[in-house]
């Protein structure tokens, strides 16, 4: 009712409800508002009643809602504005349920192969430390700088470079340019371990072999790291020293050839003072220019004295600090503390050389400052020689040009003159002690020769030595070197022989490990499918088992079920038999008034079909009279109706028979059933006297019979009638034996239906 | 068998009147035409045809009752499209 009313509220408006306008069954109710009362407080009861029914149906959701979140869920999708309702009333949705998900797999991080990496690392390190160091140092002597330094220094760093492992040089020049100076070790490490990583994961079979080496090489590297450490200081002192002597030594052969050649310049500038005999000015300025460049001189024969007393000293160190060094013992030094001695040796020569030089220039300008002095000296002499002959001339060359007088000039030349035999005198004297100062002067020179030969001879000698020794420990370094290379290739092969040795050998050691493995796993298995063979069998058999049992229960079940089925099919048959003969029983019954029974017909079949196979009621079946079977019987009543009939008729001519039978013995036959009174009814006797067998009385007979219902003992007596009234009842009597005979028949039918099924039908 | 009986009443009786009342007739024209005229009234002629019907009529009842296993058979006209 309620849901009715909302609907009709609802959907429809309020005016179809009130104007009853709606045709529809739920207007039904609305009508009965409207015949209740007046249109007014009919509106408002209607509006209350909608508005209550609206806010019950809203409340009842929203607590409803609150109650079940499904169908709070629902709702929200349904209408549009429900959920902020909801939330205003009730409150939020709850939470979903938290499903938890299964945890990630903790990523497993990719092993990194950093030793080999790490060992190349740990000797590329100190190698371009050692580079950029030596590259450092390498630019200042790059300028003025003896051939050898720089290539000593280079190929310094290729022979570490060919010291490392071959290992090194699949990595990439990038790696070389990565590593600068200053940049953290660490990064260089992480970097490099990357690079190597990857590579690694690349090149991963030849890593085995390289692997191998490597490890061999990592021998080599921690060693060598050690002493690479001491070594990298040694040389970075070595070259420190090295790059120290060598400036203090350009120093101070700089030094050198700038006294030499201030040496020179005065030389150069005395001789001109000496042979320029030119104005006084002139004159004067040469010789301050001669000042200054002797001053100059001393400064720079100073200067170079000072610069070779610092340049032997620093080299002093530097033999030292080698001699330190080889004492240590490094052999991968070697080449470097050889390089260190070459270059020791070259700066001892070059600076001896230079020294040589300026020395040698000295000597000649000594040579040219006696001469210098002797002219002066002479000219000083002459000067005063002069100025004693004739004091009153002025010393002074100027006024020599033209001033002079002859006497002057006399004396001049007087004095000349004696000058000149004296200077003759002392030549004849120098000449005759010419040869004694000579051979004195000769004597001296060769002493002096000789000293400094020997000098001479000496350092060449020493110079030679140490030349050769160096040689010689180059010598030995290169075959050191060339013999250790060859070890190393030779222990190379080695390394790559052993390789292979464990490559074979580890390969032997896995078939055999596969093989027992295989023959474990083989065995196992075996063991498993014997035992699931087992059990399999087991199974089967305990299947089997039951399967048999189920199977003998099935069959005795079916056994059961078939005996049942065919005693039900009995009693099937035996019912349907019965049925039959019912239903044959009941169309005897079909006989309506005067109108026989249907066809008995399909009953009869039906009879037969339901009897097929038994003998007894298949010939009864077929015993039924054709007559009945097509035309059906006539029922007892009219029989009994009929009879009567005949009846009349039969005694209307119960006198013709076959001798009398002119019309008028009909007349008489007549006559005599219109005289003639019997009893209607007669009681027929038990035994019959022929006195009996008159037509009237038989008659009687058999309508009492009829009466009685006893249309068997009636057909008979009809039987007995002879003549004319015979065959005027005989189709009577025919129809009568039919009917009897087909009862006869259902009779028995059903009463061997009825024993049948007796038979059949099982007390519960 | 009885009502052939009655029919066989019924048919006699029928058949009596029918030919006594025919001969009767047929005797009356016959005679009235005829040179026997004069002792020919027409009622009674017609008594004369009528009673020497009936008498073939009771002869025939009389014969049709006395052979009663003589069927009378009807002619039944068969369609001939009608099979």
């Amino acid at each position: 009712g309620m849901d009715v009313k909302r609907i009709c509220f609802t959907s429809l408006s309020l005016q179809k409800c009130l104007c009853g306008n709606g045709a529809a069954q739920p207007m039904q109710s609305c009508r009965r508002y409207t015949s209740a009362g007046d249109s007014g407080s009919v509106a408002g009861k209607i509006v209350a009643a909608s508005l209550l029914t609206v806010g019950g149906g809203v409340g009842g959701t929203i607590l409803y809602a609150k109650w079940d979140p499904k169908f709070r869920a629902a709702v929200e999708k349904g209408v549009p504005y429900s959920d902020q309702l909801f939330e205003m009333t009730i409150g939020p949705p709850p939470p979903p349920p938290v499903i938890p998900l299964p945890k990630k797999p903790v990523k497993v991080e990719p092993l990194q192969i950093s030793s080999v990496s790490e060992a190349s690392k740990d000797s590329k390190q100190p190698q371009q430390m050692k580079e950029k160091k030596v590259a450092k140092e390498e630019k200042p002597p790059v300028q003025q700088e003896a051939p050898p330094l720089p290539q000593t220094i280079e190929g310094e760093n290729t022979v570490v470079l060919l010291f490392s492992s071959e290992f090194m040089q699949r990595f990439s020049s990038v790696q070389w340019s990565h590593a600068h100076v200053g940049v953290s070790t660490a990064e260089e490490c992480k970097e490099c371990e990357h690079e190597a990583h990857a590579h690694v994961v690349k090149e991963r079979p030849e890593e085995v072999v390289s692997a191998r080496l490597a490890a061999q090489d990592r021998c080599f590297n921690a060693m060598l790291h050690q002493t690479e450490h001491v070594k990298f200081l040694k040389t970075t002192f070595l070259d420190d020293t090295l790059g120290s002597s060598a400036k203090l030594t350009l120093q101070a052969i700089g030094a050198q050839e700038a006294a030499l050649s201030a040496i020179a310049n005065h030389t150069s500038k005395l001789k001109e003072a000496m042979d320029a005999e030119g104005p006084s000015d002139k004159t004067s300025a040469q010789w301050r220019s001669l000042e200054d460049a002797l001053n100059e001189r001393s400064r720079a024969a100073d200067e170079a004295g000072a610069a070779l007393l610092k340049a032997k000293e620093e080299l002093e160190k530097l033999r030292k600090v080698i001699n330190a060094a080889k004492d240590s013992k490094i052999d991968a030094a070697r080449p470097q503390i050889l390089a260190a001695e070459e270059n020791l040796h070259s700066m001892v020569v070059d600076l001896d050389r230079a020294v040589g030089k300026v020395q040698t220039a000295q000597m000649e300008a000594k040579i040219v400052s006696q001469y210098s002095e002797l002219v002066n000296e002479a000219k000083a002499q002459f000067q005063k020689e002069l100025d004693s002959i004739t004091p009153e001339i002025q010393a002074n060359w100027k006024g020599l040009t033209g001033k002079l007088s002859p006497d002057d000039l006399n004396s001049l030349i007087a004095h000349a003159h004696r000058r000149i035999d004296q200077l003759n005198r002392e030549l004849a004297e120098q000449r005759v002690r010419e040869q004694i100062h000579i051979e004195a002067a000769l004597d001296q020179q060769r002493l002096e020769n000789q000293k400094t030969l020997d000098k001479a001879v000496g350092t060449a000698i020493s110079h030679s030595r140490e030349q050769m020794r160096l040689e010689q420990e180059k010598k030995i370094e290169d075959v050191r070197e060339v013999m250790e290379a060859e070890m190393r290739t030779q222990l190379r092969r080695q390394a790559a022989a052993h390789t292979d040795h464990l490559r074979d050998v580890l390969k032997v050691q896995e078939q055999e490990l596969r093989a027992e493995a295989q023959e474990v796993l083989s065995s196992k298995l075996m063991e498993q499918e014997t035992n699931y063979r087992r059990v399999t069998q087991d199974q089967l058999d305990a299947f089997t088992l039951d399967m048999n049992a189920a199977y003998a229960r099935l069959k005795g079940i079916e056994e059961a079920i078939d005996s049942h089925v065919v005693a039900e099919e009995e009693a099937r048959k035996a019912h349907q038999l019965w049925l039959s003969v019912e239903a044959l029983t009941y169309s005897l019954k079909t006989a309506v008034a005067d109108s026989p029974t249907e066809p008995l017909e399909t009953a009869a079949k039906a009879v037969r079909e339901s009897c097929a196979d038994n003998e007894f009621a298949v010939a009864l079946a077929s015993a039924l009279p054709e007559e009945s079977l097509s035309r059906g019987i006539y029922s007892e009543a009219s029989l009994r109706a009929r009879f009567y009939q005949i009846r009349g008729l039969v005694r209307r001519v119960a006198m013709i028979n076959e001798t009398r039978n002119s019309l008028y013995q009909y007349f008489l036959s007549y006559l005599q059933s219109v005289l003639l009174f019997e009893p209607e009814q007669l009681a027929p006797p038990t035994k019959l006297k022929p006195e009996d067998l008159d037509t009237f009385k038989l008659l009687s007979y058999a309508t009492y019979s009829i009466e009685r219902g006893d249309l068997e003992l009636a057909a008979k007596f009809i039987n007995q009638l002879t003549g004319e009234p015979r065959r005027v009842a005989q189709d009577w009597l025919k129809e009568a034996r039919l009917t009897l005979e087909t009862r006869q028949v259902v009779n028995l039918l059903s009463a061997y239906a009825n024993a049948v099924g007796l038979g059949t039908t099982q007390a519960p | 068998m009885a009502e052939e009986h009655g029919r066989k009443w019924d048919r006699c009786l029928a058949d009596s009147a029918r030919t006594g009342f025919g001969v009767g007739v047929v005797f009356s024209r016959v005679s009235f035409h005829t040179r026997i005229a004069s002792l020919c009234r027409p009622n009674v002629a017609r008594c004369v045809g009528s009673g020497m019907g009936l008498g073939m009529g009771y002869s025939n009842c009389q014969h049709d009752f006395r052979s009663p296993y003589l069927l009378h058979g009807h002619m039944v006209k068969v369609d001939q499209f009608s099979w």
